[in-house]
């Protein structure tokens, strides 16, 4: 009888705790926080648009250093969140060790593939949509002179650089692309100033438009953009309102709906790699009021035909984390 | 090798990057040199940028902002003054822990005011201050050589640019040819002496840390206000680091002081060009040694390769009046 009570008991215990793992989703924001309105927010937009429609709530971490990245996560995990979702490459490596002991808890990570049987990994065809908006970039130019500034000089950020030089090129054979990279460190996904004077001095160079791709970096290059009289490309969000009639586009990268389906599908989440591209929406050129008055009807009908042809296979954007190299461009 | 064109862009970019250095290191100048490390320039800097960048969005007024960051900056140095001068605590952990409390601070009370993730709006028109056109400098534009650079380099900056060159001769002045400045560098080497001539070391010390608070209001404010447009959660990026090393690396000596803050300046303006530096010196440099340079100067300099840096003797030292 003791025996039955104690079994009982354990497996009272045992759905209890079930009952708490089944709990809450939760998301952790990288080191450019969670209002970078770029990459972080767009993850932010999707959490907050699943609580609005379900009434549900969800635990948020926002990363204040390198050193949080395992303790948060385990963190989370032992608190029952599930499914945990994580923007950004750099949790990689930290994923892959922790998913392991917390076979119970499904992992959503943006940007990065980690092979781990409860990890679903979200990569984006950005060089697809950085590609339209390299085009977009090289029809708008004057000068013939484009720019580009990268956050993190990371594979990631190269693939964005890569495919907007084949853009450019392939709009204006003789464009000349300049890049730039804000630093090597993950502040350099937050340093405005920097990005401002990166943006200053290839303007000095020629170049009329800039498309940045460096997260919160990336206020200071729009800033100094308008500051300066050119036109600059926002990414992740739709930067297009921060300027308005200054802001030529925004590569919009959908992690707001990554985030959202994650949270959605909640423990039955489905594991494995997903891709979103030009043709599941995952990637896009922003248009809106802010911006209609820059795009001609011509600039808009020859991104749209190079969208086609590369959602049909047709046309071919050479993806640098393939072979970590670029056709158009040398970095 | 690298135009003419392209030298007078990164002179220019080099100008408005040493500003919030030469600032810093000011004020880094006089509170070393009356015996009071500074290791919190950066949290001061840090504050006035928040308080700045606030004030202005909220008044409209660049001026306005101005004031509230050498406010904020004043407040910081206040509490440094009265932990390492009344209380004779260690001055280096008295700086750090104020350099942490502005790093936290100043992105929760820009989230209170704003909501916008620690930042404060950015900035318009009369918010910001705007690079002021030098006089003449449309009309000696094409004279060659000379013409370029005024209008390039030296006219087109913000007011603050200009206010933070003329502090340099200002400092030198108030150092080496006034009663206050002579006091000022005899309580950094000899406190009891100056306690024995009947003048208060603890006025003075105080007076030093408060003219710190200042300049340091004014870096912050230049940074919220002019280079930028409106303050972003740790946008100093460790400037004020720099500035420590660009006053040692001047030997505690206003004028190389600002010579040092322009070569650091430099140096983070060619980090953003690589292409220059690659046609210059023919071998592709890597942008993070460039951006190591100063604090590898430094280093030389402490090590006793390029000259000797003597620190004001009683640099660190609490002063007690008996012992």
């Amino acid at each position: 009888m003791t025996m039955m009570k104690q079994l009982l008991g354990a497996a009272a215990a045992l759905a209890l705790t079930a009952g708490i793992a089944s709990a809450e989703p939760a998301i952790i924001f990288d080191l450019g926080g969670k209002f970078d309105k770029s990459f972080n927010e767009a993850a932010f937009n999707g959490a907050e648009k699943w609580a609005k429609e379900t009434g549900g709530t969800y635990k948020q971490l926002e990363m204040q250093n390198e050193a949080q990245r395992e303790q948060a996560l385990r963190r989370l995990a032992e608190a029952g969140a599930n499914p945990v979702v994580m923007t950004g490459f750099a949790f990689g490596d930290v994923l892959n060790t922790v998913a392991p002991d917390f076979p119970n808890t499904k992992f959503a990570i943006i940007d990065m593939v980690v092979d781990q049987p409860n990890v679903k990994s979200v990569v984006f065809n950005e060089h697809e949509g950085s590609y339209l908006v390299g085009m977009m970039a090289a029809l708008a130019s004057k000068t013939g002179t484009v720019g580009f500034i990268g956050g993190m000089d990371i594979p990631l950020i190269r693939k964005f650089g890569c495919g907007y030089a084949q853009g450019v090129v392939a709009a204006n054979p003789n464009a000349k692309v300049i890049l730039n990279m804000t630093g090597t460190t993950p502040a350099a996904w937050n340093d405005p100033v920097k990005g401002a004077e990166l943006a200053k001095g290839q303007k000095s160079q020629g170049a009329d438009v800039i498309y940045a791709a460096a997260g919160g970096t990336g206020v200071g290059v729009l800033q100094a953009a308008a500051d300066e009289g050119i036109l600059s490309i926002g990414v992740d969000s739709n930067q297009n309102y921060m300027h308005p009639g200054k802001v030529l586009t925004s590569m919009v990268k959908r992690v707001d709906n990554s985030v959202y389906a994650a949270f959605k599908e909640g423990t039955e989440m489905t594991t494995g790699i997903n891709v979103m591209g030009l043709a599941n929406d995952g990637v896009a050129y922003a248009m809106d009021e802010n911006n209609a008055a820059l795009v001609t009807p011509e600039m808009q009908a020859a991104v749209d035909a190079a969208a086609e042809k590369i959602k049909s296979g047709e046309l071919v954007v050479h993806d640098y984390m393939s072979d970590n190299t670029c056709p158009a461009a040398s970095f | 090798m690298m135009d003419y064109a392209t030298l007078l862009q990164v002179l220019d970019t080099t100008l408005r990057l040493a500003t919030p250095l030469l600032l810093a290191c000011l004020a880094g100048l006089y509170s070393e040199r009356a015996g009071i490390f500074d290791i919190g320039l950066e949290g001061k800097m840090l504050a006035a940028a928040m308080a700045a960048g606030a004030a202005a969005a909220l008044t409209g007024s660049a001026w306005a902002g101005l004031l509230a960051g050498i406010g904020a900056s004043l407040v910081f140095a206040a509490l440094h003054g009265v932990a390492s001068i009344t209380f004779r605590g260690n001055q280096l952990i008295s700086g750090v822990a104020l350099n942490f409390l502005s790093s936290g601070i100043t992105v929760l009370v820009a989230q209170a005011l704003f909501r916008q993730g620690g930042r404060t709006p950015p900035l318009t028109g009369n918010a910001r201050f705007n690079p002021i056109t030098l006089p003449g400098a449309e009309a000696l534009r094409d004279i060659p050589v000379i013409g370029p650079l005024y209008y390039e380099v030296i006219s087109g900056h913000s007011i603050l640019v200009y206010m933070a060159f003329s502090i340099v001769p200002l400092t030198w002045w108030v150092l080496f040819r006034t009663r206050f400045g002579l006091r000022l560098r005899a309580v950094g080497e000899n406190p009891a002496a100056v306690d024995t001539a009947g003048v208060s070391v603890v006025a003075l010390r105080f007076a030093a840390v408060g003219i710190t608070g200042i300049l340091c209001g004014l870096a912050g404010a230049y940074m919220a206000t002019a280079l930028q447009a409106g303050f972003g959660r740790e946008m100093t990026a460790g400037r004020g680091y720099i500035a420590l090393a660009a006053l040692i690396f001047a030997k505690w000596r206003p004028v190389a002081a600002m010579w040092a803050c322009l070569l650091f300046g430099f140096f983070q303006a060619l980090a953003l060009r690589p292409d220059v530096v690659q046609a210059v010196v023919q071998v592709k440099v890597p942008v993070p040694f460039l951006d190591a340079l100063p604090y590898i100067l430094t280093v030389l300099v402490l090590a006793g390769f390029v000259g000797k840096a003597i620190p004001p003797r009683a640099g660190g030292e609490p002063y007690v009046k008996e012992r």
